[in-house]
């Protein structure tokens, strides 16, 4: 990736980051941590010009298919999508809120960008199997991104989806599981150890790719190749840091669920534009 | 009217306490003597307050993961070899994600399993519908042989987890979020199958459950300084539901509102009405939600842009008397 790319990317990415921690400080509740750690993918995903998006007519036929199946980390895809242009900045104050179109976990039926409404945890890659085979049978060139946990990886039907992918070759699917190692309890490993990850979707009939999830170069080329394996689905493990880019909610499982006040959140932004200035 | 035996069993304190707090604390006292007790969580125990038990009794607690329906067929396992399982999640994975395992794991084999949900109702609030259980008390009454009990208070909590100890067989414990007042004082007794009557009028028969008992004891209150006096019953058992007492109480009214943080089909209004239809059949006004999803906001702001609050439940009696 050429360095003029890689700054916008970056910028792109700590914008994304600033307005998660406006957004939460604001609403009060809600979900930082593992907003900010899919933050780089989503920076890319949106603004490389990999994916066929278009903010100005989010339902169009062909476009890629984004499902954020841990549908808590809603924040990141707000945030993204108001700085796409789908929906206007003056919501960003509104999240949680009674009568806001950012609801708690997001809903389909009122964002425009949002192709499937998430939230109860391990649903989304199997909406993305439904949206693989009715694609397909239209001929679609269309990509379908699913972003799943480590702690949702939990979830018996995560490996139900992954059989189904597997079986029908759905080569138009791209599983990224953002590996933070947190959950609510505790660290994954303690809770409910599911390693060896990367064995299992392989075992189950995937093409694994692992990566950094905080490297632009390493998503570039991770989601380059899956686009181009067209025999069956793909999942890019990304190895990822809960609260990447805020020093003090990094790998702290007390900042699942936690927001920060006003002067946490003050922090968190000037580390965020000052790392952007260095 | 306060009733005299309300008199004796309503708390003066003014103290502030959620239901799931009040079953962590529970749990964790009766675990100390009984050792049959084990507590099961999905990765929500800081939540649900099994992290209490957790902390005191490490090797009696079990965290599956973000895995419901493991949890709920485990905890029938478990019961098979005599120990008394409470599993708990939010009430939305609880009785929707694992509703199978619940009936055929835990409630055809009739095993001793209490599962113990928190977070029902739209009173959870910020997070919205994904997470506002509106319908697990219409499934779980709909599953053969599972008590089904919705305590009011922290005290109400801690009578109903000492009672489901000792029953034996399914029961489900719908618990909630927000820290709400302590209405009753240690003295109060429970029973399944009973409800209690802290109010006594003519007017109308006013029947809450859970979350929405402190609400509907206000607007009580209100309509009693207004001159309307009404039967106030909280009803925590909801299946079985106690019969008696509504029958006599709709005899002598000929009309009651039910009032309930939960779709109005199939919670305790529909209990209500069944139990009207066939035995005495009298006009009910079922508040609750109204058949539709929940949404992000502050607890009371949901319940009142609901159409259940304080103010809907005095209107609701005043347009029926
Ligand atoms: C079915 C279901 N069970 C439980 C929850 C509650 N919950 C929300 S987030 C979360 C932890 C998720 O961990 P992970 O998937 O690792 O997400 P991340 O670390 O990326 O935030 C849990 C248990 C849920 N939303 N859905
Ligand atoms: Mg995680």
């Amino acid at each position: 990736m050429d360095s003029l790319k890689k700054e916008m990317l970056q910028k792109k990415a700590a914008e994304i980051r600033v307005d998660i921690m406006e957004m939460l400080c604001e609403a009060g509740s809600g979900h930082p941590g593992g907003s900010l750690s899919i933050a780089d993918i989503f920076a890319y995903l949106y603004f490389s010009g990999e994916l066929k998006l278009d903010p100005k007519n989010p339902l169009m036929k062909d476009r890629d298919r984004v499902i954020l199946s841990k549908g808590h980390a809603c924040p990141v895809l707000y945030s993204t999508l108001i700085e796409k242009g789908y929906i206007d900045r003056f919501n960003l104050k509104t999240l949680r809120k009674f009568g806001s179109i950012l609801q708690g976990h997001p809903d389909m039926k009122k964002v425009p960008g949002v192709d499937m409404s998430t939230g109860s945890l391990g649903q989304g890659l199997s909406v993305g199997v439904g949206m693989a085979l009715g694609l397909r049978l239209d001929n679609s060139p269309a990509n379908i991104f699913v972003i799943i946990g480590d702690g949702e990886s939990e979830e018996g039907q995560i490996w139900e989806a992954a059989m189904a992918a597997a079986h029908y070759k759905l080569g138009n699917i791209i599983g990224i599981l953002d590996k933070n190692g947190l959950q609510i309890d505790g660290f994954t490993k303690d809770i409910m150890n599911s390693e060896p990850i990367a064995d299992k979707w392989r075992a189950f009939g995937w093409k694994v790719i692992e990566i950094s999830a905080h490297n632009f170069d390493e998503i570039e080329n991770a989601i380059g190749k899956a686009k181009e394996f067209k025999d069956g689905p793909v999942m890019i493990i990304a190895n990822s840091v809960k609260g990447k880019g805020v020093s003090f909610m990094e790998n702290q499982c007390g900042w699942h669920g936690k927001t920060p006040n006003p002067e946490e959140r003050d922090k968190a932004i000037s580390e965020l534009t000052g790392a952007l200035k260095k | 009217m306060i009733t005299d035996f309300a008199k004796k069993i309503l708390s003066t304190e003014a103290k502030k306490v959620a239901t799931r707090t009040a079953y962590g604390d529970t749990i964790t006292a009766l675990g100390e003597t009984n050792k049959n007790i084990v507590a099961l969580d999905c990765d929500l125990s800081k939540s649900t307050m099994t992290a209490t038990f957790a902390k005191k009794f490490p090797d009696r607690f079990f965290n599956f993961g973000i895995a419901e329906a493991d949890m709920m067929s485990a905890a029938a396992g478990l019961a098979t070899t005599g120990k008394i399982p409470f599993a708990s999640t939010f009430a939305v994975f609880a009785t929707k994600r694992a509703a199978d395992q619940i009936s055929s794991s835990i409630a055809y084999p009739h095993l001793n399993v209490k599962i113990c949900a928190t977070h029902a109702g739209i009173s959870v609030g910020e997070d919205g519908a994904t997470h506002q259980a509106i319908e697990d008390v219409a499934i779980m009454r709909a599953i053969p042989g599972i008590v089904v009990l919705s305590p009011c208070d922290a005290t109400e909590t801690k009578k109903v987890i000492e009672t489901v100890v000792e029953y034996n067989g399914p029961c489900y414990v719908r618990l909630t979020r927000t820290n709400i007042p302590v209405l009753f004082n240690d003295s109060y007794n429970f029973k399944i199958g009973k409800g209690i009557k802290i109010m006594e009028g003519t007017k109308a028969t006013l029947i809450s459950t859970g979350f929405m008992t402190h609400i509907a004891f206000e607007a009580a209150k209100k309509l009693e300084e207004q001159g309307i006096e009404v039967d106030f019953i909280n009803m925590a058992s909801i299946k079985p539901i106690d019969e008696e007492l509504i029958i006599e109480s709709a005899k002598k009214t000929k009309v009651v509102i039910t009032v309930e943080d939960h779709n109005v089909i199939g919670g305790l209004g529909s209990a209500v009405c069944e139990l009207l239809s066939e035995k005495l059949p009298t006009k009910v006004i079922r508040l609750g939600v109204q058949d539709k999803f929940g949404a992000s906001g502050e607890t009371y702001e949901l319940i009142n842009a609901y159409g259940f609050g304080e103010e809907s439940i005095i209107n609701t009696v005043k347009s029926v008397i």
